[in-house]
């Protein structure tokens, strides 16, 4: 049934599944809620549906205002009336991911077991094929047959693989951005640096930080300006703040001194007033569980033999957490199956996080290759 | 679209699979999907070249002749074309293999070093040629593999590839008329265009 959610902070659009949902690990979710929200208007042959998947951190608001930050959508650029997703021409849809904190069951949901308790730590592990399960719940729930396309970068971009494999009938166009096929061991050890933090936040309390009226803030916000810099690039860094003081009146040993530093501190602390700290380590674990090929023999072809998807690899030059070599790894994956795909690598600075940013070649990319793709499905 | 594309154009079937290597803006790949109702790729090594096509809504990857080619399965394609970019190359032999594996036919169009001009020029001057085709020095030219058409025939006949169809071409790419007669080709053709095939 449809709803609105009510929760402390700020009420989700929301669908519930009374079913609930099977889970990789073998245990079973007594229900499942997809926050979510559309733009655009599907059309009446339902054949106009893009599914915009999104990171780590990110959520459902991708085209406008962001209830619980205030800011604007994490994807305005790329998604909205005239962008390269074009709002006017898609209905677009965006769910929070399992396992999240934005209205999508997670470890802040009710607990299956234990009535008026959340999950916390409790939260069964989750995978990105679990994922996009749940997102292929409510798209079923919705009735459409077949997704125009799937976009997503980083995480999104996991999971818009994810989709390709397991729905390969489903999707018509995938679009991976600054993603990657598996997570490697040097992504997973940034990811188990944040962990320990949150983890030897002295507020996390086991993960029961609920039950004492505190949140591992400190934790969460060393976790969050660790993954910040496996974002940006050296010369992002150098460019913005290179060696510049905050303040060179005030040097001291500890005290805030370079302003890479407070720009840091500010990524950190403006981050944990709006994520759940479990739902970070749920989130990071099921990205480093990630490894498409893993499902198949460890023959990542295998994963999209016969797809008659057509693809578009994104990668940027100075993205060293999902470097281009990954992407290219998957264009020949593709390629060992003749699917099409087309694959571009952009020039961008800014690290991982371009994806996220003003880059007008994605953007150009981007567009034509959907429109590219609407002509192909008789859609324009 | 250049002359020499419509040539390569000319000699595809309608409704086939296509890999077009080293396709540049995507041209040709783009005639063959709108007016021959092919599916059609493409393969460029520039990246500025590939954002471009890519953004014109064409399936093309980058990549390059001698590394990619390898990951496409036996017969993805029936027909895979490599223009203009044979002799530049790192191992033309082996580019050649892959496409006829990776491909019923291969369509390859070179410029022919076996022109009178360049016969005329080493003759002379005993030094590299230098024409509008090879327009750069020795110690800087990208095409490391020069080959004459009659090179080029006797490489396929090497390694059993059946020529269907060959023509030699001026340099916008017109049809020259030296279709029975190799050895003219060889001297009056700016470019040797081949359809080929395996025995």
């Amino acid at each position: 049934m449809d709803q609105t959610t009510a929760r402390s902070e700020t009420q989700h659009q929301s669908v519930t599944f009374a079913e609930g949902l099977t889970l990789d690990c073998g245990r079973h979710l007594g229900s499942l809620t997809i926050a979510y929200r559309t733009y655009g208007k599907l059309n009446a042959a339902k054949s106009n549906a893009i599914l915009i998947c999104h990171a780590l951190t990110g959520d459902q608001y991708v085209a406008e205002t962001n209830p619980e930050t205030g800011k604007p959508g994490w994807w305005e650029q790329v998604v909205g009336p005239g962008r390269p997703v074009d709002t006017e021409k898609f209905f677009v849809i965006c769910t929070n991911v399992l396992g999240g904190c934005m209205g999508t069951t997670g470890p802040r949901s009710q607990h299956d077991e234990h009535a008026g308790q959340p999950w916390g730590t409790d939260f069964p592990p989750v995978t990105i094929n679990d994922m996009v399960r749940a997102q292929k719940r409510f798209i079923d729930h919705l009735e459409i047959g077949r997704l125009f396309a799937v976009v997503g970068g980083s995480m999104g971009g996991m999971q818009v693989l994810a989709w390709a494999a397991l729905y390969p009938g489903q999707v018509f166009a995938a679009v991976p951005v600054a993603a990657a096929a598996y997570h490697s061991a040097q992504n997973i050890a940034f990811h188990e640096i944040g962990r320990q933090a949150i983890a030897a936040d002295p507020d996390f309390w086991g993960g029961r930080y609920w039950e004492h009226g505190v949140t591992p803030a400190r934790g969460l916000a060393v976790a969050r300006m660790t993954a910040h810099i496996t974002y940006v690039s050296e010369a992002a860094l150098t460019r913005k703040f290179g060696r510049k003081l905050q303040d060179t009146a005030r040097i001291s040993a500890l005290g805030d001194r370079f302003e890479v530093e407070s720009y840091l501190q500010y990524q950190g602390s403006s981050f944990v007033r709006r994520f759940d700290a479990n739902s970070y380590l749920t989130i990071t674990r099921a990205m480093d569980l990630f490894d498409l090929s893993a499902d198949y023999g460890g023959v990542l072809p295998s994963a999209f033999a016969g797809t008659k998807t057509r693809f578009l690899l994104v990668s940027f030059d100075s993205d060293w957490l999902f470097p281009t070599e990954q992407s290219r790894a998957i264009a020949r994956a593709l390629n060992h199956v003749a699917a099409n795909v087309s694959f571009v690598e952009i020039k961008s600075d800014k690290g991982h996080d371009a994806f996220l940013l003003d880059e007008p070649d994605f953007h150009r990319t981007l567009r034509g290759f959907l429109a590219g793709c609407a002509e192909h499905a008789g859609l324009s | 679209m250049r002359v020499d594309l419509a040539l390569i154009a000319g000699m595809v079937a309608p409704k086939t699979r296509v890999l077009d290597i080293g396709c540049s803006d995507g041209a040709l790949i783009d005639h063959l999907f709108r007016n021959l109702g092919c599916d059609a790729r493409g393969l460029e090594i520039d990246m500025a070249t590939v954002t471009l096509a890519v953004a014109h809504g064409l399936p093309v990857m980058q990549g390059d002749a001698d590394s990619d080619l390898a990951s496409y399965p036996d017969g993805a394609f029936d027909y895979v074309v490599l223009s203009r970019t044979l002799q530049a190359v790192e191992k033309p032999r082996e580019v050649l293999r892959q496409m006829l594996r990776i491909g019923t036919h291969a369509i390859v169009s070179f410029p022919n070093f076996g022109h009178w001009t360049l016969r005329l020029q080493m003759l002379f001057t005993g030094r590299m040629p230098m024409t509008k085709n090879w327009s750069r020095m020795w110690y800087e030219t990208p095409n490391i593999h020069p080959c004459t058409i009659r090179d080029f025939f006797d490489l396929c006949a090497a390694d059993g590839y059946i020529v269907e169809e060959w023509l030699a071409a001026d340099e916008e790419g017109a049809r020259a008329p030296w279709r029975r007669w190799p050895a003219l080709a060889n001297l009056f053709g700016e470019q040797g265009l081949f359809l080929l095939r395996k025995a």
